[in-house]
């Protein structure tokens, strides 16, 4: 998104509350760039992975590999949500062998939400809440035997939960 | 201090089912505070649940996760009475963690 320094109306503020854009064009923010270094205890941690803004970009830090659709990957997410900051997201699979499942906002600030490692013995089945800025594609991911197959679904958000 | 994870690990014999609600704000950076302050990123990254000295669950959050977030999954194994532990860790590198007892 580019954006020139001006007149920034109230309303403008909030219609790009939830945009990153605010902080890099510095209305009086902390620039985005001064977030403290992430905990470098969790090496494992997919830090850049979640730093990235498109879901594409995000899927290609995490695992370096596209995706194909597969009915194979069941994602349960509401039609509409009320409240984006709280919505019931859940995620399973009846593939083989998965190692791993991610669930990613497309229309977030930063796509990729949550990222499970599913051991072996662990059932390919995931819930959780997520927020969602506004009415987005929800992208669940699952890694199965070293290949990644991904399902999307619409949710509608009616009152975004950009921060809730 | 009371933990602020709460689990619930049941056995069905075959799998166990955990379900575990832990307090933490989540904090996105994206939200301001009512005089108009960005409130800062402050979100849990990394969550782990061991069992029997394996992790059986792992989760790496970003701040898309909702407040106090909540979370499901099951895993093969498990007996009644044995040991769940649960730790995480945010990205200002506060952690907590509990044992919980499978039911």
């Amino acid at each position: 998104m580019t954006i020139t320094d001006g007149d920034y109306s109230e309303t403008r503020r909030l219609i790009l509350k939830c945009s990153a854009a605010v902080a890099l064009v510095g209305l009086g923010n902390i620039p985005f760039s001064l977030l403290p270094a992430f905990a470098a205890a969790n090496d494992k941690y997919p830090e850049d992975a979640f730093k990235q803004k498109s879901d594409a970009e995000a899927i290609k830090v995490l695992y370096g590999k596209t995706a194909e659709p597969s009915d194979k990957v069941k994602l349960d997410a509401p039609e509409i949500a009320e409240n984006g900051s709280v919505v019931p997201i859940s995620v399973s699979s009846s593939l083989g062998d998965v190692t791993s499942i991610s669930i990613l906002v497309s229309e977030n600030p930063n796509a990729l939400a949550a990222s499970y490692k599913i051991p072996a013995g662990t059932v390919p089945s995931v819930a959780n809440r997520l927020k969602m800025a506004k009415t987005t594609n929800v992208i669940a991911i699952v890694e199965a035997g070293g290949k990644l197959y991904s399902t999307t679904k619409e949710v509608k958000v009616t009152v975004g939960g950009c921060g809730g | 201090m009371a933990s602020t994870i709460r689990v619930r690990a049941t056995s069905s014999g075959e799998t166990t089912e955990v379900q575990a609600l832990i307090q933490h704000p989540m904090d996105s950076g994206f939200v301001r505070d009512p005089k108009g302050e960005p409130i800062p990123p402050h979100f849990i990254q990394q969550l782990t649940f061991e069992y029997d000295g394996k992790n059986v669950f792992v989760a790496d959050w970003g701040p898309a996760v909702s407040k106090d977030p909540y979370v499901k999954f099951s895993f093969k194994g498990g007996k009644k009475g044995d040991d769940l532990k649960i730790s995480w860790v945010d990205n200002k590198g506060a952690s907590d963690a509990t044992t919980a007892k499978i039911q």
